[in-house]
């Protein structure tokens, strides 16, 4: 089974179709799949639901199809960075269901080990807690989260050989691992893809059997706060 | 006079102990690692997939594929470990971390907070907050102590949604630092005040319920 693809638009093919699911990994603008979301903006697919840590910025990233109104609701952590997200939210023209982000982390994960519900006491006594079971476990109180699932997962890995298996490098790695695993299909942008036996197993972040298509994608990889120190000058000692 | 925000952030960093595995919150609480004691070892927490979070990097060595929490470009140290959300919050949610202090909107007398949200005005969003502060072994707000529009945001109760109930230890504000029992076994106590603060400062624009319970030294600076 060939699971590589010549580029975004043709790993979608077959699969986008209007009011579908879809997780999107990354952090901010950091480790995103910055051509699937590019092509499902070309597509024009419309009132996508998107499962997602953040939504970009405004012009980049999922933004771009917050810009362009192809989404109809989102379960997220932080629309901080957004400014046409936040528009749209306080407008009630799109919906938001804000999900602590480890408990984000822990549905996504939960989603794809086939686990349909865990009590967490992350949100008790807030408005996330509301209408959701209570329990207490030894003297303190949780509540239950269920699980996500997908119908697409697009993340973003560094490398990844023929049969799927990936390497994320540095922070990039964030959410994309677990979305790997809870959607039926998942499509994986890389840097590179290289030959089976190129990757030592032991280094290999995500098996190739939660991954169904890869492709070769190119990338700005936008910064969203560019910070640095000055270097400090450097005395000689003699 | 009041502490100003690097006041308030100096102060914040004497929470800090040799070893302590930490996450500091974006905004104000990030500025608390530019004070950390030369020589003390804290290994920081970035809930985007890191431990070991190092300085901004040189210009020369900005890696768009290494930011913090904060979607900043940041450096890498030789004890650094990069890792996923999942086990990112595996970290904070299990009580792996010792101390976290973030910022605040509100907080109230027996420990309530409120950072993530104005109804109708504002919307940024929970992130990591709620998980932290369910989470972390002891956590510490650093805010100003009155809000743009010169009210108390050290109060009975919270107005704002809350980011967690009973979950905060201490807040240092711009007039002085609070102990909290969030188990609920004694009132809110003012142990500190900041220079040129009067407790009828702290009187006049604090809503909640407190004790003076000033340490001694702390009185004479």
């Amino acid at each position: 089974m060939n699971k590589v693809y010549k580029d975004a638009l043709s790993a979608l093919e077959g699969l986008t179709k209007d009011g579908i699911t879809i997780m999107s990994g990354g952090f901010g603008l950091c480790g995103i799949p910055e051509n699937s979301i590019a092509a499902l903006n070309k597509l024009g697919v419309q009132n996508l639901n998107i499962i997602a840590n953040t939504c970009g910025v405004d012009g980049f990233g999922l933004g771009i199809l917050v810009d362009a109104k192809q989404v109809k609701h989102v379960t997220t952590s932080y629309m901080g960075e957004n400014k046409e997200f936040g528009r749209q939210y306080l407008a009630g023209e799109i919906e938001v269901e804000f999900t602590p982000q480890g408990t984000l982390a822990e549905r996504i994960r939960a989603g794809g080990a086939g686990i349909p519900a865990f009590y967490t006491k992350t949100g008790v006594g807030t408005v996330v807690a509301e209408g959701k079971e209570h329990k207490i476990f030894n003297g303190e109180t949780y509540i239950l989260e269920r699980a996500l699932r997908a119908d697409i997962a697009i993340i973003k890995a560094w490398k990844a050989d023929e049969e799927g298996n990936l390497v994320y490098r540095k922070t990039t790695q964030n959410f994309n691992p677990q979305m790997a695993t809870a959607a039926t299909i998942t499509i994986a942008e890389v840097e590179e893809i290289v030959p089976c036996g190129e990757i030592d197993p032991d280094h290999i972040h995500t098996p190739g059997i939660y991954v169904d298509r890869i492709f070769k994608g190119s990338f700005e990889k936008r910064i969203e706060k560019r910070t640095f120190r000055k270097r400090e000058a450097i005395t000689e000692i003699a | 006079m009041a502490w100003t925000r690097e006041q308030i952030a100096a102060r914040a960093a004497k929470e800090l102990r040799e070893g302590f595995y930490a996450n500091l919150g974006i905004g104000l609480p990030t500025h608390v690692a530019n004070y950390i004691p030369e020589g003390m070892k804290v290994i920081l927490h970035s809930e985007n997939g890191m431990l070991g979070m190092g300085p901004f990097p040189y210009e020369d060595e900005i890696d768009p594929d290494l930011t913090n929490a904060g979607k900043q470009t940041i450096s890498e140290l030789p004890y650094s470990s990069y890792f996923s959300s999942a086990e990112s919050f595996n970290i904070v949610r299990g009580g792996h971390l010792d101390l976290t202090i973030l910022g605040g909107m509100e907080v109230s007398q027996h420990g309530d907070l409120a950072n993530w949200m104005v109804p109708g005005k504002m919307a940024k969003g929970m992130g990591g907050a709620m998980d932290l502060v369910a989470g972390v072994k002891r956590c510490v707000v650093v805010m100003e102590h009155i809000n743009k529009d010169g009210e108390p945001k050290l109060v009975k109760k919270c107005s704002l949604p809350l980011t967690g109930m009973r979950v905060i230890d201490m807040v240092i504000t711009s007039h002085g630092v609070f102990e909290i029992d969030k188990h609920g076994n004694g009132p809110m106590r003012l142990i500190e005040l900041a220079k040129g603060v009067t407790l009828e400062d702290i009187r006049a624009h604090t809503d909640a319920d407190y004790i003076v319970a000033l340490k001694e030294e702390k009185v004479a600076a």
